[in-house]
């Protein structure tokens, strides 16, 4: 169990790593997908089996899935990934590295401080929906409102 | 059974929320800009599925869902506007688009 969840998160880091450094757009993007999957590895670990099949489903598959075909119906070629590979200068690194680092800091300090070790209960599918369908209902409204924006927004703005 | 740590995974978010940050600020490719985001986002539903997992409550995993929603329709707009920025400027270069002067 703790064997998967830390290489599990390994491979998420490597392959988040692998995105931001790639220059092809679809090799960043199946990199994207691999970081998906192995944080679906990571939720399973967790006791969380439902966020799990969502993110592989609707992360890994759907989301990654539109990017693909945005990519295909933009067909960037050659001239793209020499472009960005020119982009790419390590000098132009060191003022975003430093403010991240210091971010990352912060937020390690913070996070170590306390020492807490997790029992892996796991909260299914039953539990989810009791909640999501009771006091979260108003939530779930919400978020069929903002998908039907979303829906009509990206009609309206990829329209010809 | 052996158990993970808790603030482990807190670490694990930390660190993919970094790099999408680190992402978004190097990148001048907007789809990478995109990606980024969606790394950052990712990174936000696993601090709250491992808080759910840490207390074990559902509302962590509910709050994963609220994510997930956002992070399509935030595809869905942004990947619009890409089309739409390609097919006006020829080029996915962030910094062409600077007509407003702001």
């Amino acid at each position: 169990m703790m064997m998967l969840f830390y290489s599990a998160a390994a491979i998420a880091v490597i392959a988040t790593l692998a995105v931001i450094s790639s220059a092809n757009v679809v090799h960043a993007l199946v990199y994207l997908i691999i970081s998906l999957l192995s944080v679906a590895v990571i939720f399973f670990v967790l006791g969380a089996p439902f966020a799990a099949m969502l993110e592989a489903i609707v992360y890994a598959g759907a989301i990654m899935v539109l990017f693909l075909f945005v990519m295909m119906m933009l067909n960037l070629g050659q001239a793209t990934e020499d472009e960005e590979k020119a982009w790419m200068k390590p000098k132009l690194w060191i003022a975003p590295g430093l403010l991240t680092a210091v971010l990352f800091i912060q937020l390690a300090s913070v996070l170590l401080t306390q020492e807490l070790a997790m029992a892996p209960v796991e909260v299914g599918v039953l539990e989810i929906s009791l909640l999501l369908f009771g006091p979260w209902l108003l939530a779930v409204e919400l978020a069929s409102m903002l998908l039907l924006a979303g829906l009509i927004a990206a009609y309206h703005l990829a329209k010809r | 059974m052996q158990t993970i740590p808790y603030e482990h995974g807190l670490i694990l978010a930390a660190i993919l929320f970094v790099c999408g940050l680190f992402g978004v600020l190097t990148r001048r490719n907007i789809v990478f800009v995109l990606m980024s985001l969606e790394i950052m986002l990712n990174a936000c539903g696993l601090a709250f599925v491992v808080a759910s997992a840490r207390w074990g409550h559902a509302e962590g995993q509910i709050m994963f869902l609220m994510i997930l929603t956002l992070a399509a329709a935030e595809v869905a707009v942004g990947l619009g506007l890409i089309i739409q920025m390609y097919r006006r400027f020829h080029t996915v270069d962030i910094s062409v688009l600077n007509e407003m002067k702001g």
